[in-house]
């Protein structure tokens, strides 16, 4: 998602902002997983931003998606070349005003951007876990994400907020702690994988566990398995975008050069900015924790989890606020899978907006600046936080 | 807050203070928020476009972009306490199942339209043998949307037939772009531009 990370053109920022941890856990109380393994310790990198107000009503937690991290706005130093990922969003007078709220945003488990994960160091062997880092779910996700919750004092969560993987997690938080989330902003998500987004998860990780620097997941001490998880990426890219833009950004242009050149490098535009893509991903993304992620996203499926198969039933668990937002393009979580949540949302009379933006962006047209969006997330969260202190 | 068009205050003066009320094609939540705002009704809406449907939740109101034929059959049974749909039904392919529907979701349903059997408009047709254009119907036969003209003595004879109750009914003229108006009691079918009904189960 990093490669839209601009500065805002309009130059308003939250400012500074800074990584915090906070760990929780530990051999004699671990963290149980829903697989039945456990962790002895639980590190959560976060941010906030905004002040939290005197009664601690005005908090939003904001869910990252596969390749995110805590920093969600603002910069860590002056100087700092690009702003948090969701800059364009949150921030003084955006869609998520940070004069009005108070922003958390924490890396999500199994991540690598400072929580735990399989690139973290295994108490036990004093080594990375690697693939003995057991499987997680978007379900142990939120329950560590709740855990810090807590430990900042927030009883009640005026909103949560999340676009794709970030969608589920949010999703997950209104079922499982349905008296903690006052409302939710699900965007561009769904309440489970279709077989084609297993599929490009499958082939994804296939080409990182064939990379010979991978070793079975235990390659911390050498080579990083670089071309298996840039291959990954690439194809991430490719469900990421639409035909229409593809069209729009590149067509069939070549790179560099005038005429075709009859070798196997990258000849068009299109291969070039995948290649190029998958090879700034390698430097700041760890490919365990790519496996992870999408098989936890792969796994989660909330009527299997939480309605025996029903989605009304895990939805009448629910008693948040929820704004369903879904775009034209999107072909990895099209909008007929949001449409199938709303119409479950409705049938247990749940309070539920739903708007499909036009959009050619296609999947990640969620993380690209639009005023629609940014009006629909304003005029919701103003509503919200009306009712809320009318009670 | 805008002040209301005339016909929209008059079915706001039929809704009980604090009910559910779900408005299909509820345009850009004008109806539903001032109802929210002054009525404190719970409020739904369904909407076709994605501008108008970006307007009502900036309102902060509760509303799913759909077509109203379809988002009206994910609803329980008698969910609401009144379906409004104003100056919609002459635009509904099937005005039957429409209303089948509304009462289905609801205790009792508000629809409005534009009067047929106006005189001006019989008088058009009568005078220049053309299909009649006026202020409220302003379209030619070929690109107009409303493909289901009808005349407020239409729908009496129509609630008979399909078995509903008209609960309650108001002919209307409007003037100054709909902000003002007046009910027409003598010859409503002639006289009057809109008609407006409240109506229930049998």
């Amino acid at each position: 998602m990093s490669e839209y990370i601009d500065h805002d053109p309009n130059g308003t920022t939250v400012g500074q902002v800074e990584k915090q941890f906070f760990t929780f856990a530990g051999t004699d109380d671990p963290f149980v997983l829903e697989s039945g393994a456990s962790l002895g310790s639980v590190t959560l990198a976060y941010e906030t931003c905004g002040t939290l107000n005197p009664d601690r009503s005005n908090a939003i937690l904001v869910l990252h998606a596969l390749s995110g991290d805590s920093h969600v706005a603002g910069y860590y130093r002056a100087d700092d070349a690009k702003p948090g990922w969701w800059d364009i969003m949150v921030g003084p007078g955006k869609g998520i005003d940070t004069d009005k709220y108070f922003v958390i945003c924490a890396n999500i488990l199994g991540s690598c951007m400072g929580s735990t994960g399989p690139a973290s160091v295994n108490p036990a062997t004093g080594k990375p876990y690697g693939t003995d880092f057991p499987l997680i779910t978007i379900g142990d996700m939120v329950r560590a994400q709740k855990i810090l919750v807590d430990h900042l004092g927030i009883d009640k969560l005026l909103a949560v907020v999340g676009g794709s993987i970030g969608g589920m997690q949010m999703l997950e938080w209104c079922v499982r702690y349905p008296d903690s989330v006052a409302s939710a902003v699900a965007l561009a998500t769904t309440c489970r994988h279709s077989a084609l987004a297993i599929a490009f998860n499958e082939v994804a990780r296939q080409s990182i566990m064939a990379d010979p620097n991978w070793r079975g997941g235990h390659y911390y001490d050498g080579p990083r398995p670089g071309m298996g998880l840039a291959i990954a990426r690439m194809i991430g890219h490719i469900t990421y975008l639409s035909d229409e833009s593809m069209r729009l950004k590149f067509g069939r242009r070549l790179q560099n050069k005038s005429a075709l050149s009859f070798e196997f490098g990258a000849d068009f535009q299109v291969e070039s900015y995948l290649q190029y893509q998958g090879n700034k991903f390698i430097e700041r993304f760890d490919a365990n924790s790519f496996l992870y992620i999408t098989k936890a996203a792969d796994y989660f499926d909330l009527a299997r989890e939480h309605g025996n198969g029903s989605l009304v039933k895990a939805f009448s668990k629910c008693r948040a606020r929820f704004l369903v937002v879904s775009y034209t393009s999107d072909w990895l979580y099209p909008t007929y899978q949001s449409k199938e949540m709303v119409t479950a949302m409705k049938k247990t009379n749940l309070d539920v907006s739903f708007c499909e933006i036009e959009a050619q962006w296609g999947h990640d047209a969620f993380l690209l600046p639009n005023d629609k969006l940014d009006h629909l997330m304003a005029g919701f969260l103003r509503s919200v936080a009306h009712a809320s202190a009318a009670v | 807050m805008h002040p209301l068009r005339y016909d929209l205050q008059l079915i706001a003066s039929w809704i009980t203070p604090g009910s559910r009320v779900l408005g299909l094609g509820c345009g850009e939540g004008d109806l539903l928020f001032w109802l929210k705002q002054n009525r404190q009704v719970i409020e739904r809406g369904i909407e076709l476009k994605e501008f108008r449907v970006v307007k009502c939740i900036e309102k902060g109101i509760s509303v799913l972009q759909g077509d109203i034929n379809t988002e009206i059959r994910d609803y329980p049974d008698q969910a609401f306490d009144y379906a409004i749909c104003s100056q919609t039904l002459q635009q509904v392919y099937d005005p039957v199942s429409l209303i089948q529907s509304m009462l289905r979701v609801a205790k009792k349903c508000v629809v409005s339209f534009p009067n047929f059997g106006h005189y001006r408009i019989r008088t058009q047709l009568m005078a220049t043998g053309c299909a009649p254009v006026t202020k409220e119907l302003p379209y030619e036969w070929y690109n107009t949307p409303n493909i289901r003209v009808l005349s407020l003595r239409d729908f009496e004879n129509f609630a008979r037939q399909a078995g509903f109750t008209i609960l309650k009914k108001a002919a209307i003229n409007m003037k100054n772009h709909q902000m003002e108006g007046k009910i027409v009691t003598f010859l409503p079918n002639l006289f009057a531009t809109y008609g407006i009904f409240l109506i229930g189960h049998p």
